[in-house]
């Protein structure tokens, strides 16, 4: 007798208990249940794997569509990662007016080099610029037959590094009396920022539009899977099992479809930045720069296999509420 | 154990299957269910396992109304039934074994208790030396012990069969008789639905018999 699962019953004692009668206890029922979700993720996987070429190409489909907005986050990632290091500008270029000697131009570098913020100060006077312009201009006629040097005495501060307020020492220097104009050129930096953000709001839209489409797609590869499975869902419906447990394979099958889909974006994205890595490396040194290409690393790797995985999960509840309930005895 | 009252089933497309049928089946009894195709007998089996819904009265079963089972609870109801079907309905794809074996996982009863049970049921049909084999590779005969074995493994309180001779000659026929008769005599309410009357009135067990919906004779 099977009646210890029927509380109402065995409670009010009414059932009679036959001579073999055993009821099953909880713990048996949690160790069966564990048993069936080991037997349903091993069957499921070994249905996989038992149509390599069907599952490899849902794998592919899944893997393409998720490593697109991965390897452009990764992308954006350097590429913030570059600008990162740009982020305060490198140098104010302070004029002075043309009153002022490049003797208290000097005076003004000490007062600056003195201030916490600041890390260095180059003095370019209005003799040096010339002479400079001069040789790399090709103007050398024309500037010689200049009365008077056109040009003011510069000072070229280098703020501390990370210091973020940029804007604030650029006010201040603008202020002093003896300058003429402080240039801080941020213009460009605005504009690569505003660059990233819509950057970062592509690979926000294209991963929306990308992840939606892994879910359908791994929805349609659960719904032939069920649709195939026709008659066994009958089956196991006419001798009582429940919805859980004709959903349980579903919902794993769709799991190993995702794991798998997760895996092969993360191979996908790490061979792209294997492939571009060396190109990059040269371009870098290029610039004397020992910039690399950062991949995803083992976390990013992981997340996007626990990615595919929920989005597997998600893909075949979908499928499995939608049509397991139209599948019943009939 | 089995109550119908005033039990009548009409489809969506109109046909009445079951009209006012009244009937109460004792604990222990086995009954056979007669008469001719679209009488009705797979309609009442239909509505004991709550494949449908009777569309007027009462089905009460072990004190338990089946109006007041609902959907979720569907399952419970039938894992305490086994049946039995014509065509078998057996997985193909797996072992004699696992398809013997498919209420008890279903239950969640342990690796070890279901290999013990499913091997005591097959060995009470004869087809214990067949446990790893494949349904396909499986008489007729063969296969519908298997399905036996299936209905009874999980030592239900009630078994029902839907014509469950209808494809097998005379004499493997009365031997699944014996079997169900076997089981009854341990307890298990049974109800068998079968037009083979030759072969039931041999067997002295209550016949109820159906005409076009209609409970006619409820004696044996």
């Amino acid at each position: 007798m099977i009646s210890g699962r029927n509380k109402k019953h065995s409670a009010a004692g009414v059932r009679r208990e036959g001579a073999s009668a055993s009821g099953i206890s909880l713990r048996q029922r949690y160790n069966g249940w564990l048993a069936h979700h080991r037997q349903s993720a091993s069957d499921s996987l070994e249905r996989i794997f038992n149509a390599p070429v069907s599952s490899v190409l849902t794998w592919l489909v899944i893997g393409i569509a998720l490593a697109l907005p991965a390897a452009l986050e990764v992308g954006l990632s350097n590429a913030r990662q570059i600008s990162d290091g740009w982020n305060s500008p490198a140098q104010l270029s302070l004029f002075m007016k043309d009153s002022v000697t490049a003797v208290q131009t000097e005076t003004l570098r000490e007062e600056l080099l003195a201030r916490p913020d600041i890390a260095e100060v180059i003095h370019i006077s209005r003799d040096e610029a010339l002479r400079e312009f001069t040789a790399l201009s090709g103007f050398a006629d024309v500037l010689d037959s200049l009365e008077q040097n056109p040009l003011p005495n510069l000072l070229l501060v280098t703020p501390v590094s990370g210091a973020n307020q940029s804007m604030t020492l650029h006010a201040e220097l603008a202020a002093d009396p003896r300058v003429a104009e402080a240039v801080m050129d941020m213009a460009w930096l605005q504009r690569l920022n505003n660059l990233m953000e819509l950057g970062q709001r592509l690979v926000l839209a294209l991963g929306g539009i990308l992840v939606a489409g892994v879910v359908l797609i791994l929805g349609n590869t659960i719904r032939l899977a069920i649709e195939s499975r026709r008659e066994e869902i009958v089956i196991v419906k006419l001798v009582g099992g429940s919805n859980a447990f004709v959903r349980r394979p579903f919902l794993y099958t769709g799991l190993w479809y995702g794991v798998g889909g997760g895996f092969f974006a993360a191979l996908l994205v790490a061979t792209a930045l294997w492939f571009l890595g060396a190109p990059v490396a040269d371009l870098a040194q290029s610039y004397q720069s020992t910039f690399r290409l950062g991949g995803l690393g083992i976390m990013g790797s992981l997340n996007l296999v626990i990615l595919g995985g929920l989005l597997g999960l998600t893909g075949a509840w979908l499928a499995v509420s939608r049509h397991l309930g139209s599948i019943a005895p009939r | 154990m089995i109550t119908f009252d005033r039990v009548s089933k009409r489809y969506a497309e109109g046909h009445e299957a079951l009209r006012e049928v009244s009937v109460e089946l004792g604990r222990d009894e086995l009954v056979f269910l007669t008469g001719h195709s679209g009488a009705g007998k797979s309609t009442l089996l239909r509505l004991i396992m709550l494949i449908e819904r009777p569309t007027r009265g009462q089905i009460i079963i072990d004190g338990e109304n089946l109006a007041k089972v609902k959907a979720r609870g569907i399952p419970r109801h039938r894992r305490n039934i086994g049946v039995v079907f014509q065509n078998h309905q057996l997985l193909f794809d797996r072992t004699v074994f696992d398809n013997v074996a498919l209420p008890l996982v279903i239950a969640g009863y342990e690796h070890r208790e279901i290999g013990r049970r499913v091997r005591a049921a097959l060995d009470k049909v004869g087809l214990l030396a067949r446990e790893r084999a494949l349904p396909i590779t499986l008489s007729g005969g063969e296969q519908q012990r298997v399905g036996i074995a299936r209905a009874v493994v999980a030592k239900p309180r009630i078994l029902l069969a839907d014509e469950p001779t209808g494809n097998l000659d005379p004499a493997l026929s009365a031997e699944i008789m014996q079997l169900f008769e076997a089981f009854n005599q341990v307890g298990v309410t049974v109800v068998i639905a079968s037009h083979d009357l030759a072969l039931i009135s041999r067997l002295r067990h209550r016949i109820l018999t159906l005409r076009e919906g209609r409970l006619v004779s409820s004696g044996g």
